[in-house]
């Protein structure tokens, strides 16, 4: 294909090295600075250079709160991921026939997915207000006696309080990719399956899944990372409180930065972060299938 | 409902299909709603128990107080640095995916580190990108934010305009060689016009990640290029009276959004199909 075309020589570099240069800056070097300074021990208080090795990698180890920070990280994704995932592709088939004002239904429902999330998690901020909100409200119709929960501080509520706003701003997400992946389904082989007297499930585990599966799998990659990454819609709701109840990691390493100026360490647990993120990364495209 | 004739049976699948698809949209839309009708009541709706579900009247006071005080102008930081960060980062990002695309610049090593970029969790660079911007004096200024932006945004460009510039056949380039044009021009004349779709679906998606910056913002400004995400949460504060303010000001920040994303539209489900068909 390039045979054909003799660029310049050095024509294809100039354009590339823009671009090159501001990752280099921006996403690169931060990293390897990064990287040094997490081997020094660096804080608000001491400003010593001198390298200390291991210590802070170390100190990650025996560091509880990381490690619950971790953990809140993983069960907010567990639970938000599977049901993003499920409710996009039940609200894909639904609108995948067509019907009159289809297009308005979806148009609507793509809101969540373009508001900012801490604006995602303002509003549902307020609509979890234990009084002047309308969920109690609502929740008090149908339990029929006034219902005082407190979404935002009662520590068995958060989590659901979380995970609801989450799923509702990325639900549409994962409906979008989902239903224009349906649609580029052939139809002729779901129909003679139905002809066949295949039921619904088989035809989707032996010819809708396997046509779907690249795009649903980048979109499950996409929303995981983003998931394992989480931070607006948290901290607008609850801070990481009651406490550090849901404290994830990057609440986690951001607090410990630029509240306790631990500067080393900060750059220790950016770094588990991003070994964490890299191995997951790997793992999913292999066996996903991703790379041919 | 085996046993209904079929026409019966698909009216009845279709009203069916109307009433969880209204289902859904109230309930979808019903926390924009909320958040809208909030940012029109006065403090007494806004405070009264039970939750009033409509103002009396629409009143626009909550936002004449963020114009007055000036917060309002936050909003015209977030849409400078999200629009000229876009700019910037459509123009780099198209020619360097055209460089990759035609010329395998850097093979397939160049390309896999570019997309890796995008994975990168801001939280792991946001703090030595911090003392970087102290060291430069870039912390709290437009430029700083602008180059951070469409760094970030780079891989994503790159990423996209691949899959599109792909599809563009060679030939159309090969003619305009041969007719003279030099390789800007075939790249400005031929190549941008031809990705046009790609380039605005892209585009909107840009803006977007820039609009909706938080992290970044929180930790890069102060007081002069403080963005409208970052200006959302001054209000949070613990006391509720700040309520009508937190409303007011996303409804501010979320309109530029639904404008960009109403006009461009057509191109928008385009784009985030082909994003994850072409990979």
């Amino acid at each position: 294909m390039t045979a054909t075309v003799h660029p310049d020589r050095n024509f294809k570099y100039w354009l590339v090295a823009p671009a090159i240069f501001l990752l280099l800056l921006i996403g690169l070097f931060p990293l390897i600075y990064s990287l040094i300074v997490s081997f020094m021990r660096i804080d608000m208080m001491d400003t010593d250079t001198s390298f200390a090795w291991f210590y802070n990698y170390k100190t990650l180890f025996k560091d509880s709160r990381l490690w619950w920070s971790l953990a809140h990280t993983l069960l907010i994704t567990a639970v938000a991921l599977p049901i993003e995932l499920l409710l996009g592709l039940a609200m894909a088939y639904l609108f995948l026939e067509k019907m009159p004002g289809r297009q308005v239904f979806i148009s609507l429902l793509v809101l969540p997915t373009i508001i900012s999330p801490i604006v995602a998690g303002a509003t549902w901020r307020l609509l979890f207000d234990n009084r002047y909100g309308p969920i109690n409200q609502i929740l008090g119709w149908f339990a029929g006696e006034p219902v005082n929960a407190l979404w935002t501080i009662n520590p068995t509520l958060v989590y659901p309080a979380i995970i609801f706003c989450e799923v509702w701003q990325w639900t549409p997400f994962m409906f979008l990719i989902l239903l224009a992946a349906l649609s580029n389904v052939d139809k002729s082989q779901t129909e003679a399956a139905e002809i066949d007297g295949a039921r619904f499930i088989r035809t989707f585990r032996y010819i809708v899944l396997p046509a779907i599966w690249p795009v649903m799998a980048i979109a499950i990659l996409i929303r995981g990372l983003d998931l394992f990454r989480i931070f607006d819609i948290v901290w607008a709701l609850t801070q990481g409180g009651p406490g550090t109840k849901t404290e994830t990691i990057s609440i986690y390493a951001y607090v410990q930065g630029f509240k306790q100026f631990e500067t080393s360490y900060t750059a220790a647990i950016a770094f588990l972060v991003v070994f964490i993120l890299t191995v997951v990364c790997v793992w999913a495209i292999r066996r996903m299938g991703l790379v041919k | 409902m085996s046993g209904l004739p079929l026409h019966r049976r698909a009216g009845f699948r279709l009203s069916f299909r109307y009433l969880l698809a209204a289902l859904l949209v109230i309930v979808f839309c019903f926390p924009v709603y909320w958040l809208f009708i909030i940012s029109f009541k006065t403090p007494d709706e806004i405070f009264a128990f039970p939750p009033v579900w409509y103002p009396a009247s629409l009143q626009f006071g909550n936002y004449w107080v963020l114009f007055k005080d000036g917060d309002a102008g936050t909003v015209w930081n977030s849409l400078v640095l999200a629009s000229v960060s876009t700019f910037f980062a459509m123009i780099l990002g198209t020619v360097a995916a055209y460089s990759l695309v035609r010329f395998k610049t850097g093979g397939e090593n160049l390309a896999v580190w570019i997309i890796s970029q995008r994975m990168m969790p801001p939280v792991a660079i946001v703090f030595p990108l911090f003392l970087l911007y102290v060291y430069f004096g870039w912390v709290d200024t437009y430029f700083g934010l602008i180059i951070l932006y469409t760094a970030f945004s780079l891989p994503y460009v790159i990423w996209m305009m691949r899959g599109y510039i792909e599809d563009i056949p060679l030939e159309l380039e090969e003619s305009a060689l041969i007719d003279g044009c030099s390789r800007w021009e075939v790249l400005w004349k031929v190549v941008l016009p031809m990705a046009r779709s790609g380039l605005f679906a892209t585009a909107v998606f840009t803006f977007i990640f820039a609009w909706n910056d938080f992290l970044f913002a929180l930790v890069l400004t102060r007081t002069e290029v403080t963005t409208y995400t970052v200006q959302v949460t001054h209000y949070f504060g613990g006391q509720s009276n700040f309520w009508a303010k937190i409303a007011a000001m996303s409804v501010l920040g979320t309109i530029p959004v639904f404008i960009t994303v109403a006009i461009m539209q057509r191109y928008l489900v385009r784009g985030i199909s082909m994003g994850a068909v072409k990979g």
